[in-house]
């Protein structure tokens, strides 16, 4: 059959697919060997995971005095790092979630590897709240469950809400991605060459035989979940914000963190997703599915909710000035003048000075410099989480109780560490289980190319009439 | 197929529910200290010493060997010369009370094993609770009945909580405090609120955190 020709939207999907090319393309990802780059990352992963292990050991056997927080900076490396993964995480979420209640087609290509980025960040981001206890071994007592003891949760605090708020969302970014991958382990199941990889993904693709029932309610449980996803989204990066802005900490008591700091988590996540989509489609040869007008409407939104970042800073400075605070002022003296002020500057430059060249689409369609502003939109976005709980707190009413904060390698260890488990999950998930949503992308080469219903014509392969479950 | 499908639901509905059971009988027995192990266990102690004999058929009352208990936080337990007060002229040669005597001559305690043992981040005071009305009984259960003494409460703290926060359940007259054959009265829920008032119980910070634990 042939295509129609490419216009609008086609460019989506380059190149001549049909239905079994696309799959084969797509499944080849985890049916084949892969490229020599993923050894590497690999390795390095795996590497940093056993250096995270090691660094929580160290935190568990000697205790919280081996990072560098002290008494005014009670919260260190710990929160900056809890708070950064957990943006970074809200990227795929909202790619998931809020693109598809938008009917966006562009994120049917996306929503797996960021939904996987979501699922090892925010990993990485509860392991913080667990390990920056002094005594970890007590952490189940901020779940509300009926007790010998008669106490409950305070459930005034938002480091309480934290703990459902992030609970919340692993699970339902858990969901969300198994959800999405059902029809992909139907399909690798009935593509599967050995007897271990068709009992694998048999088990896991839980009998879906892609009957026109099933994908009628798998439709309907997915717009629900996106419905239900997007609240979630938004609120947990407040609830996260609350964390600051309930205390009374100049710099911390702010009302308007909670719009702030989810702007800055779809910034840091989109920033995040570019700088993984980027090598990856390049290592993969996904450039048919993952095209420049993909990266350019990452970039795009990267721009927007950055911008939205940038706006607060600067509404930061008008607030403490407008206030007429003698502490406010003080507080964004302190951060353009004091100890601390490279860290400031370097934020301002990299948010608000290097995020206007994506305005321009000659630089946004270069991918080395779409890749090395994201990856500095990254550190930009760390260097607003330590502008927010480090600096805020090495100074703050009484000038006897400043104190600066020094991290320790413990410190510095958890963040490699986490660095290194997160792409050490990412390659793992990769390998078994397709990046890209193939499923997704099957319909979408249907609605972008065929949309006439022909025999002859390829049919998604979980269609073709024939009982999955009969042995091949 | 078929067969599959019926093997899947088994184990997909049997797990759900083993877990589901699991979780009920933990989370239950952490809620009421179901599986608690103190409870009810008599402490083997280097004298076989016998409350079931002392305090029950003997009489004796608890404040004889538990001095204390009205005046100090601590209700502390009978020096070696409380026991010899009888047992140098009682049962002067019995072979169970050697190391009474032992200790008695060589000057060393005896090394009784604690029976009640709350972690010493709990404050607990027990000239308070005696001066209030709140029985032995209440909270050592019929200690006048035990011939090895043993835990009869978890002492766990929604047991002390029950209490403090609704003392007029358990309270008796001051006079009954140390009768350990007193039974609560029919209308017990009057008498407590009328004890209440009479014994200035303040009910307002009986459950503060500072109450016990300083």
């Amino acid at each position: 059959m042939e295509p129609k020709p490419a216009s609008g939207d086609s460019a989506l999907i380059q190149g001549e697919h049909t239905y079994e090319t696309l799959s084969e393309k797509l499944a080849a990802v985890v049916e084949k060997p892969p490229p020599g780059a993923w050894w590497p990352v690999f390795l390095i992963g795996g590497l940093g995971a056993a250096l995270l292990l090691y660094a929580i050991l160290v935190t568990f056997i000697q205790g919280l005095g081996t990072w560098g927080i002290n008494i005014p900076v009670g919260w260190g490396f710990d929160i900056v790092h809890f708070v950064w993964w957990i943006g970074i995480g809200h990227a795929g979420t909202l790619i998931s979630a809020i693109l598809v209640l938008m009917r966006q087609d562009w994120r049917d290509s996306l929503n797996r590897l960021t939904e996987v980025m979501t699922l090892f960040a925010v990993l990485c981001a509860a392991l913080y709240p667990l390990i920056h206890m002094g005594r970890a071994q007590n952490m189940y007592w901020i779940f509300p469950y009926p007790n010998s003891l008669g106490i409950w949760p305070q459930f005034k605090s938002p480091l309480t809400w934290d703990v459902l708020a992030i609970m919340t969302y692993l699970t339902i970014s858990t969901l969300f991605l198994y959800l999405g991958l059902i029809p992909d382990l139907a399909l690798l199941r009935e593509r599967a060459q050995s007897r271990f990889t068709r009992i694998l993904y048999g088990v896991l693709s839980l009998g879906w035989t892609g009957s026109a029932t099933h994908w009628h309610r798998y439709r309907a449980a997915y717009v629900l979940l996106a419905g239900l996803a997007t609240p979630v989204v938004i609120s947990v990066h407040s609830v996260v914000s609350l964390d600051f802005a309930y205390g009374v900490i100049p710099g911390w008591h702010i009302t308007v963190f909670p719009p702030f700091f989810a702007s800055g988590a779809i910034y840091s996540g989109f920033a995040m997703a570019l700088t993984l989509i980027i090598p990856l489609r390049k290592w993969y040869r996904l450039e048919d599915v993952v095209t420049n007008r993909h990266l350019d409407w990452m970039a795009k939104v990267m721009l927007a909710s950055g911008l939205g970042v940038a706006y607060i800073y600067l509404l930061e400075i008008f607030i403490a000035w407008y206030s007429g605070e003698p502490f406010e002022i003080r507080q964004q003296l302190w951060r353009f003048s004091g100890p601390y002020a490279p860290y400031y500057w370097a934020m301002m430059l990299i948010n608000v000075g290097v995020l206007q060249l994506m305005w321009f689409p000659r630089f946004r369609h270069n991918l080395w410099v779409l890749f090395i502003v994201s990856i500095l939109a990254n550190v930009g976005m760390w260097l607003e989480r330590f502008v927010i709980v480090i600096i805020s707190l090495s100074r703050d009413y009484l000038p006897s109780s400043a104190h600066l904060y020094h991290p320790t390698w413990v410190d510095w260890s958890l963040y490699l560490g986490t660095l290194g488990f997160f792409l050490f999950g990412i390659a793992l998930f990769i390998r078994f289980f397709p990046p890209i949503a193939v499923a997704e992308m099957l319909h979408l080469l249907h609605k972008l190319r065929f949309h006439r219903h022909d025999k002859q014509g390829g049919s998604p392969p979980h269609r073709d009439g024939q009982d999955p479950h009969t042995p091949r | 197929m078929r067969a599959r499908n019926l093997w899947v639901k088994v184990l997909f509905y049997g797990g759900l529910t083993t877990v589901a059971i699991v979780l009920l009988v933990v989370f239950s027995g952490v809620a009421v200290g179901g599986f608690d192990q103190r409870v009810g266990r008599p402490i083997p102690q280097p004298v076989p010493f016998s409350h079931a004999l002392h305090a029950g058929e003997m009489g004796i009352s608890c404040r004889y060997c538990h001095a204390a208990v009205e005046q100090a936080s601590y209700a502390g337990l009978p020096p070696t010369e409380t026991c010899m007060s009888c047992h140098s002229q009682v049962r002067a040669q019995s072979p169970l009370l050697a190391p009474v005597r032992e200790s008695w001559e060589k000057g060393t305690p005896l090394a009784w094993n604690r029976v009640v043992e709350v972690p010493d981040f709990v404050y607990f005071n027990h000239s308070i609770h005696v001066a209030k009305g709140v029985g032995c009984a209440t909270c050592h259960g019929p200690v006048h009945q035990m011939p090895v003494l043993y835990q009869a409460k978890a002492f766990e703290m929604r047991f002390c909580l029950d209490c403090h926060r609704a003392p007029e359940k358990y309270l008796r007259p001051r006079e009954e405090v140390f009768n350990m054959n007193y039974q609560p009265p029919a209308e017990q829920l009057e008498l407590g609120r009328r004890l209440v008032k009479a014994h200035g119980v303040n009910q307002a910070n009986l459950t503060d955190c500072s109450v016990c634990h300083r």
